[in-house]
């Protein structure tokens, strides 16, 4: 992967952008255990797949999804996530 | 030499013993299994068989031996990390590798050069001193020294980096060491297999049994076909979170690249192994001349040894940063490893959940130097079913008792 594609800023070179992690969603914090929550924080799920993760355009600051197969190195697609879109 | 080759080819028979035993066929049973015949795996499979008469075992590697990171890493070997557990651990490994070669009968060029790890900032000046004060309390050979000690000790160094770097001063090592690495696998497999455990190359585990009630180990599963067994070590690096998904465990290890590049042989001119965690360099000089180059891991999650352009143009302005006449010299090879990476930049190592199940894991860009030490605490830990004293702060529980090391600060720039 040389390049990536921003939803708002098009097709950038990969430097501009930093990886923010595989989309995971959280626990309740209040209502989980510390076994759920301790795995929440450390452990991942580390087998090779496609994955949607967080990427963000740094010069602009975008955030968004992309789902990119871990083996390849190949994007399938990316986009806004869709409650960030909407309070955009 | 050549006559002597020439008459050891024209035998019919060939007189030289081969490295290793071939078998043919997998046994039925045995009273343990190595997943993985990386220095690691072999390493345990050496000292099970020759410090606790534990031999009916096979050491099972998908491709050939030593073919995954042990093959690939840069070979810096050194003990000056910064958290008490690692300080012990490293150490005892420097200990380990010092009558290895005698040990095995092979020549593992281990070569003792001093390390200078560089500071370029108050802050990393700071980190340094810790380190020194820890290791020596460790009695590890540790100091910081100043700018001029390490222009003294490297006069072809810019120690400005062109003016936009200046290096403050560095935490120096005297122990810092480098070795060969396929030999130590080689090493490690022959003397295995002397004592007689069985090496498969060319098989792969495709599956681990489990007994009915799903927590402990039946036997493993591979495209030679199967074998029953109550023990089973995983040293498998970077395939770790698939090893781990066969058992149905989690653990917070991911998966990144790490890189390396080698230049063509020149004049010895580099003693020391340099290190700059601000630049992302680590360099050494090999016996044949080469420079041996890395820098920080791959910045995401990617199960391939793919090189990049990217890298390469990075570390090469870094190093001539650092040493401008090099401008000329040419990188012949680049290539990756699959880099298995922990959150506290400590190792995953010990039991599991599952009973039978030994995890030797989260080697991350660090676990060449500890194969020895990694070797004999994870037989220790098979035979007598407990955690190796030195291991246990490394237990795969710690993430869930939120007890991470603090290794961190003694491991950011990849080795
Ligand atoms: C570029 C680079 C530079 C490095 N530099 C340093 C350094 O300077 N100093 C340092 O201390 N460390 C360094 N490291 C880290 C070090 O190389 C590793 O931590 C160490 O070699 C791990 O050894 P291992 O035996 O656990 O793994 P490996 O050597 O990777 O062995 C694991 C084996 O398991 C096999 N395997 C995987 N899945 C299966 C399966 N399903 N069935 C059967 N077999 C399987 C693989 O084929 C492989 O041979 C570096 C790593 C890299 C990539």
């Amino acid at each position: 992967m040389k390049l990536l594609t921003c939803p708002l800023n098009g097709t950038r070179p990969i430097s501009e952008f930093f990886y923010g992690g595989e989309v995971r969603a959280m626990p309740d914090p209040d209502t989980c255990t510390d076994t759920e929550w301790s795995a929440y924080v450390f452990n991942r799920s580390g087998v090779a797949a496609v994955k949607c993760e967080w990427w963000c355009h740094g010069p602009s600051g975008v955030w968004f999804l992309a789902e990119r197969d871990t083996t390849t190195d190949t994007v399938l697609r990316t986009y806004l996530a869709p409650s960030a879109a909407t309070r955009r | 030499m050549p006559w002597r080759l020439l008459k050891f080819a024209l035998k019919s028979k060939h007189p030289e013993p081969r490295m290793f035993t071939a078998h043919s066929e997998l046994k039925e049973s045995y009273d343990a299994v190595i997943i993985g015949g990386g220095g690691h795996g072999l390493a345990a499979a050496y000292y099970l068989a020759r410090d606790h008469g534990i031999t009916n075992v096979a050491v099972i590697e998908k491709d050939y031996l030593g073919g995954g990171n042990t093959a690939r890493n840069t070979t810096i070997i050194r003990s000056n990390y910064l958290t008490p557990e690692g300080v012990r651990f490293y150490d005892e490994s420097v200990r380990l590798w010092q009558d290895l070669s005698q040990d095995f009968d092979l020549n593992l060029f281990y070569s003792t050069r001093g390390h200078y790890t560089l500071a370029h900032t108050d802050s990393a000046v700071r980190t340094m001193r810790w380190r020194a004060e820890v290791n020596k309390h460790f009695g590890i050979n540790s100091e910081l020294v100043d700018a001029q000690a390490v222009q003294r000790a490297l006069p072809m160094m810019d120690i400005t980096c062109a003016g936009h770097a200046p290096i403050l001063g560095a935490l120096y090592h005297a122990p810092g060491a480098i070795a060969r690495h396929d030999a130590v696998a080689w090493g490690y497999g022959r003397g295995a297999d002397r004592r007689g455990v069985e090496i498969h190359q060319q098989t792969e585990v495709l599956g681990i049994e489990t007994d009915a009630s799903g927590s402990r180990v039946a036997g493993v599963l591979t495209n030679r076909g199967h074998i029953a067994t109550r023990k089973v070590l995983c040293a498998v690096a970077g395939s770790t979170p698939r090893l781990l998904s066969m058992v149905g465990l989690e653990s917070p290890i991911s998966i990144h690249p790490l890189q390396a590049m080698v230049s063509e042989p020149v004049k010895p001119w580099l003693d020391p192994i340099i290190v700059s965690g601000s630049l992302h360099v680590y360099v050494s000089q090999t016996a044949r001349g080469e420079l041996v180059m890395g820098a920080s891991l791959d910045p995401y999650e990617l199960h391939s040894t793919r090189s990049t352009l990217d890298f390469a143009e990075s570390l090469a302005a870094h190093m001539l940063d650092l040493f401008p006449f090099l401008s000329d010299v040419k990188v012949v090879r680049q290539w990756a490893g699959m880099a298995d990476m922990t959150p506290d930049f400590a190792p995953i190592m010990g039991k599991t959940p599952i009973e039978g199940f030994y995890l030797d894991a989260g080697w991350g860009t660090w676990g060449f130097k500890a194969t020895p030490v990694s070797g004999k605490t994870m037989s220790y830990t098979l035979a007598n079913d407990r955690p190796h004293p030195l291991i246990e702060g490394f237990s795969l529980d710690r993430f869930r008792r939120y007890e991470l090391t603090g290794e961190k600060g003694a491991a950011s720039v990849g080795h």
